[in-house]
Formats: C-alpha cells, sequence, structure tokens
C-alpha cells in the first residue's frame, strides 16, 4: 500500500461520504424538524437521478442545469408527497409505525412508477464537459469529477449551517422541532412549514442522486440501497443531529471505501460490522441526539 | 355475555379448523394443496410477526430474517445431511433463532420507536447480504432446490396435514400467550410503558421475550415453507419479504388476533389471481397498503367489526 492508493481511496470514500451526507442530511432533517421518518427518502434520491438522466442523455440539456433541475423536481414531488398523503396521518395514535408504513408504500409505487417511464434497464450519463478526466496534484492523479462533487457538498454543508443557524426560515424550522403548537399560535403557518422542511429535504436528497448518476450507473431499486446506507449513517451519527449525519457519512464512505479495495468481497458487509459497533457501544449514536440546537 | 363469546369462540375454532382440514377433499390438484398450505404457514409468520407490533406495538422490519433463518436451517441440512435431518432441522432452525434473536436483541431494544425498526431492517438485510455472498456455502442467488421431506411427509397431502398440526398448535399457543398475565402486560407495554415500569415490571425482559417467541414462530413457518415450496432462495431473507408479512397483518387488521391470518389468506388468494410474477406486483402491494394506512388503518376484520358493532347498536337503538 503506497501513498498514492491510500489517497485515491480516501477520496473515494470522501465522494460516497459527500453523496451519504447529502441524503442522511435531509432524512435527519425531517426527522429532526418534523418528527417524521422518511422510509422513501431513497426513493427521492433515485427520482433526482433519473430526472438528469432524462434532461442530459434525452434532452441535452446542460449538465449543471439538469442537476439542479432534478434536485427541484424530487423537492416538487416530496412536497407532494407530504402534502397529499403524510400530512393525513399526523397525530394518529402510534404514528410512528404508521409513518414507516406509509413512506414504504412510495418505495414500492415509485419504484414501479420509474420501471413504467423508464424501464428496467441501467442507465448511464456522462460526466460534464471539463470534469471527464483528471487532474494531477503532485504527482497524483485526482478525477476532477469527484473533487467536484467533494466541493460541492463542503459549500452544501456551509450553507445548510448557515441557513439553519442564522436565518429567520432557519429559526422557524428548529423552533417547529421544540414546540409547534407554540410556533402556530405567533402567527407561522406550521403546515406550510413542514410541506417546505419536506421539499428542502427531498431535493438535497434527488440532488445526491443526480450528481451521482454519473459515478453510478442509474437503476430502479437504487432507493432501497441508498435508504439502508443512509439508515446506517444516522445510526451511527445519532437521529436527529446534523454533524452527527456528517460524521457518520464520513465513517461510512471511507470504511467502505478502504473495504473495497481490500476485501472487495465483503465490502457491503463492513457497513453493518460499523454500526453493530456503534451499537454495542453508543447505542444512541455517537452524537447523542439533544433535541433541536444541532438540527 | 361470557357465554356467547365463548360460544362463539369455540365455533369459530371449528370452523376454522374444518375448513383446512377438509380442504384436500375439495382440491383435486397438486397446486391448490400448496395454495392451501402456504395460507397456512404465511398466516402463522403473519400471526407470529403481529405479537411484536400490533400487541406490543415493536415494529419489527426484519422478521424475514427468522423466517429465511427457518429456511435455511431445513435447506443446508437438507444438502449437507441429507433428507433424513428434515425433523431435526426444523428444530435447529427454531434454536437458530432463540439464540439470534438474543443476540440481536439485546443490542436492538435499546432503542425504541423508529429506531428499533431501523435496526431490525439492517440485521435483517446484513443477513441477506452475508448469505447472498457465502455462494460456497449458501449457493447465493441460486438457493437451495430439490428439498424433499423424507418419508411420509414427501406425500403433499401428508406434508399439509403435517403443517396444519403444527400451525394449528401455534396459533393456539400465541392465543393463548395473548390472553394470559404476559399478554396484558405486552398490551400495556404498547399503550404505557412508564407505567408498566411503574408496577414494577421489566419493559426490557418483556420486549425481548416477544421479541424472541415471535421470532421462533417466523423461523418454524420459514421451514415449512421450504417443505411446500422444494427450494429456497434468499428472497426469503430480503426485506420485501418482511414488508410483505406486515402488508398481511396491516391488510387484515393489527388490532385483532386473527386479522393477519385472513389478511395472509388474502393477499395469496389476489396473488394467484393477479399471477404471481406479474410485472407489477408491488405497485399492487404499495397501493394496497397506502389505501389501508390512509382509509382503513383498522383492516378489513376491523373495519368489519367496527360496521357490525355500529348495525348492532343501530338495531338496538330502534327497538329500544
Amino acid at each position: 500500500m503506497d501513498v498514492s492508493f491510500i489517497i485515491g481511496q480516501f477520496l473515494s470514500g470522501l465522494t460516497m461520504a459527500t453523496l451519504l451526507f447529502l441524503v442522511a442530511s435531509g432524512l435527519t432533517l425531517i426527522f429532526g424538524v418534523g418528527n417524521v421518518f422518511n422510509f422513501a427518502h431513497g426513493s427521492f434520491y433515485m427520482i433526482g437521478a433519473y430526472l438528469a438522466y432524462q434532461a442530459v442523455t434525452i434532452w441535452h440539456t446542460n449538465f449543471w442545469a439538469a442537476i439542479f433541475a432534478a434536485a427541484a423536481g424530487a423537492g416538487v414531488m416530496g412536497m407532494l408527497a407530504e402534502s397529499l398523503f403524510l400530512r393525513r396521518i399526523y397525530g394518529r395514535a402510534e404514528e410512528g409505525g404508521f409513518q414507516i408504513l406509509l413512506t414504504y408504500s412510495f418505495i414500492l409505487v415509485i419504484d414501479d412508477l420509474v420501471k413504467m417511464i423508464w424501464g428496467t434497464e441501467y442507465k448511464s450519463l456522462l460526466r460534464p464537459r471539463g470534469f471527464s478526466g483528471s487532474v494531477e496534484i503532485a504527482g497524483l492523479t485526482l478525477p476532477t469529477y469527484n473533487l467536484a462533487i467533494i466541493g460541492i457538498g463542503l459549500i452544501i454543508v456551509v450553507l445548510a449551517w448557515l441557513i439553519l443557524s442564522r436565518t429567520r426560515p432557519g429559526r422557524i424550522a428548529r423552533a417547529s422541532a421544540l414546540d409547534r403548537e407554540m410556533l402556530g399560535s405567533m402567527g407561522v403557518n406550521v403546515p406550510l412549514t413542514m410541506t417546505l422542511v419536506f421539499g428542502v429535504a427531498t431535493a438535497l436528497g434527488g440532488f445526491a442522486g443526480a450528481l451521482a448518476a454519473p459515478l453510478r450507473s442509474v437503476t430502479p431499486g437504487a432507493g432501497i440501497e441508498v435508504i439502508i446506507d443512509s439508515l446506517i449513517v444516522v445510526v451511527i451519527g445519532g437521529m436527529g443531529n446534523f454533524w452527527g449525519a456528517w460524521l457518520g457519512a464520513l465513517i461510512l464512505g471511507e470504511v467502505n471505501a478502504f473495504a473495497v479495495a481490500v476485501i472487495p468481497e465483503w465490502a457491503s458487509v463492513v457497513s453493518y460490522v460499523v454500526m453493530v459497533l456503534v451499537l454495542i457501544f453508543r447505542p444512541e449514536g455517537l452524537f447523542a441526539p439533544r433535541g433541536v440546537r444541532k438540527v | 355475555m361470557e357465554d356467547t363469546k365463548a360460544y362463539k369462540t369455540a365455533a369459530f375454532w371449528i370452523v376454522f379448523i374444518l375448513v383446512f382440514a377438509l380442504a384436500p377433499l375439495r382440491m383435486t390438484s397438486n397446486y391448490q394443496i400448496i395454495l392451501a398450505n402456504q395460507i397456512l404457514i404465511w398466516g402463522l409468520f403473519a400471526v407470529a410477526f403481529n405479537m411484536l407490533f400490533g400487541v406490543t406495538g415493536m415494529l419489527s422490519f426484519g422478521q424475514a430474517l427468522y423466517f429465511g433463518l427457518g429456511a435455511y436451517a431445513v435447506g443446508l441440512s437438507f444438502k449437507y445431511l441429507g433428507a433424513s435431518w428434515f425433523l431435526p432441522a426444523i428444530g435447529m432452525g427454531l434454536v437458530g433463532a432463540v439464540v439470534i434473536s438474543i443476540l440481536v436483541g439485546l443490542l436492538i431494544i435499546r432503542v425504541s420507536g423508529v429506531f428499533f425498526t431501523v435496526l431490525t431492517l439492517a440485521f435483517g438485510q446484513l443477513v441477506w447480504q452475508i448469505t447472498f455472498r457465502w455462494y460456497n456455502f449458501t449457493g447465493g442467488d441460486d438457493g437451495i432446490q430439490g428439498i424433499i421431506p423424507p418419508g411420509i411427509l414427501g406425500d403433499r397431502i401428508a406434508y399439509y396435514y403435517f403443517t396444519l398440526c403444527l400451525v394449528l398448535l401455534s396459533i393456539w399457543f400465541l392465543r393463548r400467550l395473548v390472553h394470559s398475565p404476559m399478554g396484558l402486560t405486552l398490551r400495556c407495554l404498547r399503550q404505557n410503558p412508564d407505567r408498566l415500569r411503574f408496577l414494577g415490571r421489566s419493559v426490557r425482559y418483556n420486549q425481548l421475550g416477544i421479541y424472541m417467541i415471535s421470532s421462533c414462530f417466523a423461523a418454524l413457518a420459514g421451514s415449512l415453507m421450504a417443505g411446500v415450496n422444494n427450494s429456497i432462495h434468499t428472497d426469503m431473507l430480503y426485506w420485501t419479504t418482511s414488508g410483505e408479512v406486515i402488508l398481511m397483518s396491516v391488510l387484515g387488521g393489527i388490532g385483532q388476533f386473527f386479522g393477519p391470518f385472513i389478511g395472509a389468506a388474502v393477499i395469496i388468494i389476489i396473488q394467484e389471481v393477479v399471477g404471481a410474477k406479474t410485472e407489477f406486483w408491488p405497485l399492487i402491494i404499495g397501493l394496497t397498503m397506502m389505501v389501508m394506512v390512509l382509509l382503513l388503518p383498522k383492516g378489513l376484520v376491523g373495519e368489519a367489526r367496527l360496521l357490525g358493532n355500529r348495525l348492532k347498536s343501530f338495531a338496538g337503538g330502534n327497538r329500544g
């Protein structure tokens, strides 16, 4: 194992971590703010990937415009799912179980709709112009598209943190995690807030799917793989915790990248091993959920 | 009042047993026997699952782990030890389910609610991954074919009655459990865990206990299924199997003991009518689940009872 190999794996781990974080942060945002567990979050990732495929490969639009349009499309779908369906079961007895069942039905329905529209074959996306090759830095060849993803991910982490902690919409979101009734009596439209939070979170998921599309092939059923990975991330990091999701994604991404290189056959089991270890020693996650302060 | 209730229960059991015991007489093909057999086994699986979800309020998305464990206990012993090990293999599956459910249970009952569900799913997928990858031992995606139960059990009808006996015994046991003091404790656990602690009972001990019992019967269902289908496949461990047993329970009604059994029968019959391998089966399952959760959360049996009670009180009101 030489240095360039380690740096190469580290970078690919970082790419995976960025994508995982984008999905898991949306999942954790919905849970932290709305106390809703969106089992179908991975399906919005898949919608993002397919919308990007449709725009780039079939309509030949500009890659970056397509990515943002795909994220917006996934967000709109998310808002529809929340306002048409999920909203109806808020406050029901044993809401948690029914949330899971309802969002589980979303997974099945979205999966089949995707199959009807785009078929079951693998779809692929070309990397955008100017990001198809690699650059050489200090004797190391680094793929430019991976660097771009990592850069974009960093920008989004910082932006999301700034919005949540420094702006009025962020404060409203954090307040609705604390006490929805009080927020409503202060004149804030709480149902609308919930829908918007859902929209932002699913847009983040769709954005991750669109960004990942050139790296992984786009297939129906991608939703469930992604949701299980991001579930492991939030279990590691602590549910409803922004920085926990970031740390969890980082650990899982890096562990996976090195496992793929060292024990390729069993790489997919390693994520679970990490999860089990965390569960044994810190069942509440590495960052124990400290309520809303760190949403 | 108590008398009519006992009378009704007895009548229900008699009809239930008669229907399934006499079913083979009316059935002309092996295929129909297999169908009835599958209804029995999925029914047991769903009732066992509902001991966790409907009775105790613990939604597990990973019961496929134990269903598959039972199936693989039978399949692997068939492959490596021979057909005569069929019955001991069922026992081995049950022991395996006890051991694994205690180990996994100790880890996952430390969290509750949604987290519990997430962890059951993760552990289920972990075991699926291992089985899928360990091609040399488990046969991976190919599964194991040609599992014929030994001796007289190789006969379809004999196997059917063998299954019927075990399923009836299991369901009788689970029903007794629901109405036992432990059953009361479990229902209390769903409604108010704090009160249970207050009464000096251990929440975790009861959660672990019911998780183990439910998992055992899931394993029994899985090992019986191996003999019906004559084959096992990694899909039995996949998360969609857990999803299907959840749908059966929700469809039938999680608040009723027999609801999940009825739900299982309905789903299997629909599967046959629509064609098991229809391309859009997941869409049908998904839409059914959506309708049940949004409009009929008490399930078919629960809503039917509610309707019956309403009609009764309506008629009674007229008379009075």
